[in-house]
């Protein structure tokens, strides 16, 4: 019993961090129709980013600042520089640029930083709570990452429910031509997109780097769950991307618990392609509103 | 004074739009006529903005809108409704005015002032567009490019799928915001006989040309031209 709440608990963390990789997924998706390839690298550029400020300022903080920052430059930077030329086009080609974004950003974080993976700092304990006289597989660092999540998803349903701006996000997303003809600057609401994604996925590789390590090519893995988690949710839908993400977290932590560390990359691609088989539209779709 | 000089738009290979001159003065309807293809759709588009012209000239007031991106002519005051309506099905009915009122700011109309034109509207704010009929779709339309309190409005086809009753009283609204709000508005219709009755002047296309530009009354009394192009 204890064990099952402690792979309920350690598959709720890292199902936050799913969640946040899933949400700058769909935001891009949702913007401008693009999976973005490159969020995996994206993220591991802001992750070294951080670990640069911390080494040098000797606060957490200001790296973790540093990183949100970053990704918000980052992602505004690709998409008005490389995607936009592209947009409008056959809908390979920005996929293609997103492809070659990832083995640039991956050569050249390689290339600055080495590839032997580095230990990144955590800001809290990672010492399991104690409960009784048993240590808990849940520890203070895992609740930050719970909660900070939470903070990001009730931040972006805010943006997009309650604001003027989040309203012109979502109307240049669903009708591009018909957001311009009421004056929307949907190219800018594009730009934004892209910036919040990649401040969500600067956000997952800093909460994710101090148990996966920091290396060029160390947070492939969780990109690959963070696209699952997307599809579990319908691609379209960002409540979508929390739940999916908070659910194969759970799935793969049962997985693992039970059945070996080894299958969850394997049970993360069966979920993928049974949930394609059986509800292509994701399980939590906001897309039946849309074939009208 | 919306002033269209000499536009003329290509679609691939095919002249869409050949050399075409109208003009919409404020408080004024000017109906486009023609039969399909013979680029009424483009003509607006190209207007807008959406599409770009081989040659030509497009003006507000003497200001120049040729070639500016689509969102800086709607924020110059010309409102394009678009063929179908573009309402934004995602949204909330009253999602979709507010949209429209952003980059107004202070001086959008409010939701309750389009509602106040349009009841029906009122009693489904808070739905999402997709459920709205056809008609409440094309009052959703018109409601939502008055929003920013435009001063030309292009409007393609509002009667398109209609009963003739919605389409009268369609045809009275745009009659009205014609003259109470000074709103000079270019009508594209299929519709010719309906969008006569309320035009102060009509124009007739064939194959992107203009083949006719008269007084509603001269136009509905030439029967080579009703038999040719208008079909009535």
């Amino acid at each position: 019993m204890t064990r099952f709440l402690d792979l309920t608990l350690s598959g709720i963390s890292t199902g936050a961090v799913y969640a946040a990789v899933a949400l700058a997924l769909v935001l891009i998706w949702r913007a401008t129709r693009v999976v973005n390839f490159a969020q995996g690298a994206m993220l591991m550029i802001t992750t070294f980013i951080a670990l640069a400020v911390i080494n040098a300022t000797g606060s957490y903080w200001l790296g973790f600042v540093a990183a949100l920052l970053s990704g918000l430059v980052l992602g505004a930077v690709v998409e008005r520089v490389l995607i936009r030329p592209v947009e409008g086009g056959p809908p390979l080609n920005p996929v293609i640029v997103t492809l070659g974004l990832y083995t640039l950003l991956v050569a050249v974080g390689g290339m600055i930083w080495g590839n032997t993976p580095r230990s990144f700092p955590a800001p809290f304990s990672l010492r399991g709570y104690r409960v009784g006289g048993t240590t808990l597989l849940f520890t203070p660092n895992d609740t930050f990452i719970v909660l900070i999540v939470l903070a990001l998803a009730l931040g972006l349903a805010v943006l997009f429910r309650a604001t003027p701006i989040g309203l012109q996000m979502r109307a240049a997303a669903f009708r591009p031509e018909v957001a311009r003809l009421l004056g929307v600057r949907v190219g800018r609401m594009f730009t934004l997109g892209w910036a919040l994604a990649a401040v969500a996925g600067a956000l997952a590789g800093v909460l994710i780097a101090p148990s996966v390590f920091l290396g060029p090519n160390n947070f492939d893995p969780i990109l690959i769950s963070g696209f699952v988690a997307a599809v579990l949710g319908g691609l379209d839908s960002p409540p979508g991307a929390v739940i999916g993400g908070l659910v194969l977290g759970l799935a793969l932590s049962y997985v693992s618990g039970y059945e070996g560390s080894t299958l969850v990359p394997l049970a993360a691609l069966a979920i993928l392609v049974i949930v394609l088989m059986v509800r292509p539209t994701g399980l939590f779709a906001a897309t039946r509103e849309r074939r009208v | 004074m919306l002033t269209v000089e000499g536009l003329t738009t290509d679609y691939g290979a095919v002249r869409a739009v050949d050399g075409v001159s109208v003009q919409v003065g404020e408080g004024t309807i000017t109906a486009v006529l023609g039969a399909n293809g013979a680029g009424k759709t483009t003509l607006l588009r190209t207007i807008s903005g959406l599409v770009r012209p081989r040659a030509g000239r497009v003006s507000l007031d003497g200001d120049e809108l040729t070639r500016l991106p689509v969102e800086e002519i709607v924020r110059c005051g010309v409102a394009h409704v678009p063929e179908g309506g573009g309402v934004i099905s995602e949204l909330t009915v009253e999602e979709n005015l507010r949209v429209a009122a952003v980059w107004r700011r202070g001086q959008a109309a409010r939701p309750d002032e389009i509602y106040d034109l349009f009841p029906r509207l009122r009693e489904r704010r808070t739905q999402p567009a997709s459920r709205l009929s056809g008609g409440e779709r094309q009052m959703l339309s018109i409601g939502r490019a008055l929003v920013a309190r435009p001063r030309i409005l292009l409007l393609d086809e509002p009667s398109l799928g209609l009963a003739p009753l919605l389409v009268a009283q369609i045809m009275g609204f745009i009659r009205r915001f014609a003259d109470s709000l000074g709103i000079g508005v270019l009508l594209v219709e299929q519709n010719a006989r309906s969008a006569l009755s309320v035009a102060n002047r009509g124009v007739v296309l064939n194959l992107g040309r203009v083949v006719a530009d008269q007084e509603p009354h001269q136009l509905a009394a030439d029967e080579r031209l009703r038999h040719a192009y208008l079909g009535f």
